[in-house]
């Protein structure tokens, strides 16, 4: 059993079930569904003593799927292009100003907690979509684990701080807070842009992808300029 | 059926994306320039939505899904995290504050009503 294929599949689907259903129960954004089922897999692996390596036969499976759900993040951008086409300047230059910050912070305060070098790594895709986001901490060199992590909980706490970051920092144009928060907590934090209203929704949801893409062109530059002022 | 054949393509265009990582050595992600080169086609109507469209909607709806194995090799990076979960938590929750807020002023500067 535990050398199969299913072993993986199956411990992953039950575990993200029961994520989905405390998350629907609870509407708590902090009992996130996959982090659940990471937690709850974790879990079960350490306490009955099984090699990741048994999990990894079914996890590597599952994880095939990255690939071409990363090709179709360019359907919900294609769907939003009359949106994207009116606020073009105002996009593009919210979401690089944006990533620009998210990584220079990220490296500043690193340097500042003397962080691990292949944390820090880690932590630069933290604000995008997580398919985009664990194939840059790769090609960086990062650990891609720790990244879904920090990808999760940046997700969480946008939604839940979303409404008073948008007071305290005073944004009120609907278009800014979308971008604003779809640049910063990708797809966890859209599910609350929605619920602020459609135009946020949309613009939230377009942001996940560009930002993403927009990351994949600037971090290796900004990584690698940081990096010569030994930073 | 119609979904198989959907994916098989889809995958086709990821391979097409992988290929050319390879081949111009770049550092963006063969999933990625995949992405981007469907996009394209799409914008230029080479390809039709509804060609790609129903086997999209079902990866899309599943993505949280694929990312748990991803998620779980954390296992292999326990002690690491052990001993730097405060700052990382730290850098993870101020990064947040600052680039949405930023972020949204930047959009403030230049959007038009």
């Amino acid at each position: 059993m535990l050398n199969h294929h299913f072993f993986g599949i199956i411990i992953s689907l039950i575990t993200f079930n029961i994520g989905l259903f405390i998350y629907k129960k609870t509407k708590l954004p902090i009992l996130n569904p996959i982090l659940i089922s990471i937690l709850l897999i974790v879990g079960i692996l350490l306490n009955f003593e099984i090699p990741l390596e048994s999990y990894d036969k079914g996890g590597r499976l599952i994880s095939f799927f990255l690939g071409p759900a990363t090709v179709v993040l360019a359907i919900p951008m294609y769907k939003q292009l009359p949106v994207l086409k009116k606020h073009i300047k105002a996009i593009l230059i919210g979401i690089s100003g944006g990533v620009i910050t998210s990584i220079s912070v990220v490296i500043a305060l690193a340097k500042a907690f003397e962080l691990d070098h292949t944390l820090k790594l880690s932590l630069i895709p933290k604000s995008i979509t997580t398919p985009i986001g664990i194939a840059i901490s790769e090609s960086l060199g990062g650990i891609s684990s720790i990244a879904v992590i920090a990808i999760i909980i940046t997700g969480i706490l946008g939604a839940i701080m979303a409404p008073f970051i948008c007071k305290i920092f005073k944004i009120h144009h609907s278009v800014a807070k979308g971008i604003a928060i779809g640049t910063s907590s990708h797809a966890v934090g859209t599910s609350k842009a929605l619920e602020m209203g459609e135009t946020e929704g949309a613009m939230s949801s377009l942001s996940i992808a560009l930002a993403g893409v927009i990351t994949v062109f600037l971090a290796p530059l900004f990584v690698r300029i940081f990096s010569y002022f030994n930073l | 059926m119609k979904i198989f054949i959907q994916f098989l393509g889809i995958v086709g265009i990821w391979q097409l994306g992988e290929w050319i990582h390879r081949m111009l050595s770049i550092p963006i992600p063969g999933s990625i320039l995949g992405m981007l080169i469907l996009f394209t086609l799409l914008v230029l109507n080479i390809i039709k939505l509804e060609w790609v469209e129903n086997c999209a909607d079902f990866l899309l709806k599943h993505l949280a899904f694929f990312f748990i194995p991803s998620g779980v090799g954390l296992i292999a990076a326990l002690e690491l995290l052990k001993k730097n979960w405060i700052p990382l938590f730290i850098i993870i929750f101020i990064s947040t504050i600052v680039v949405m807020g930023i972020t949204g002023k930047i959009v403030e500067k230049f959007v038009k009503d």
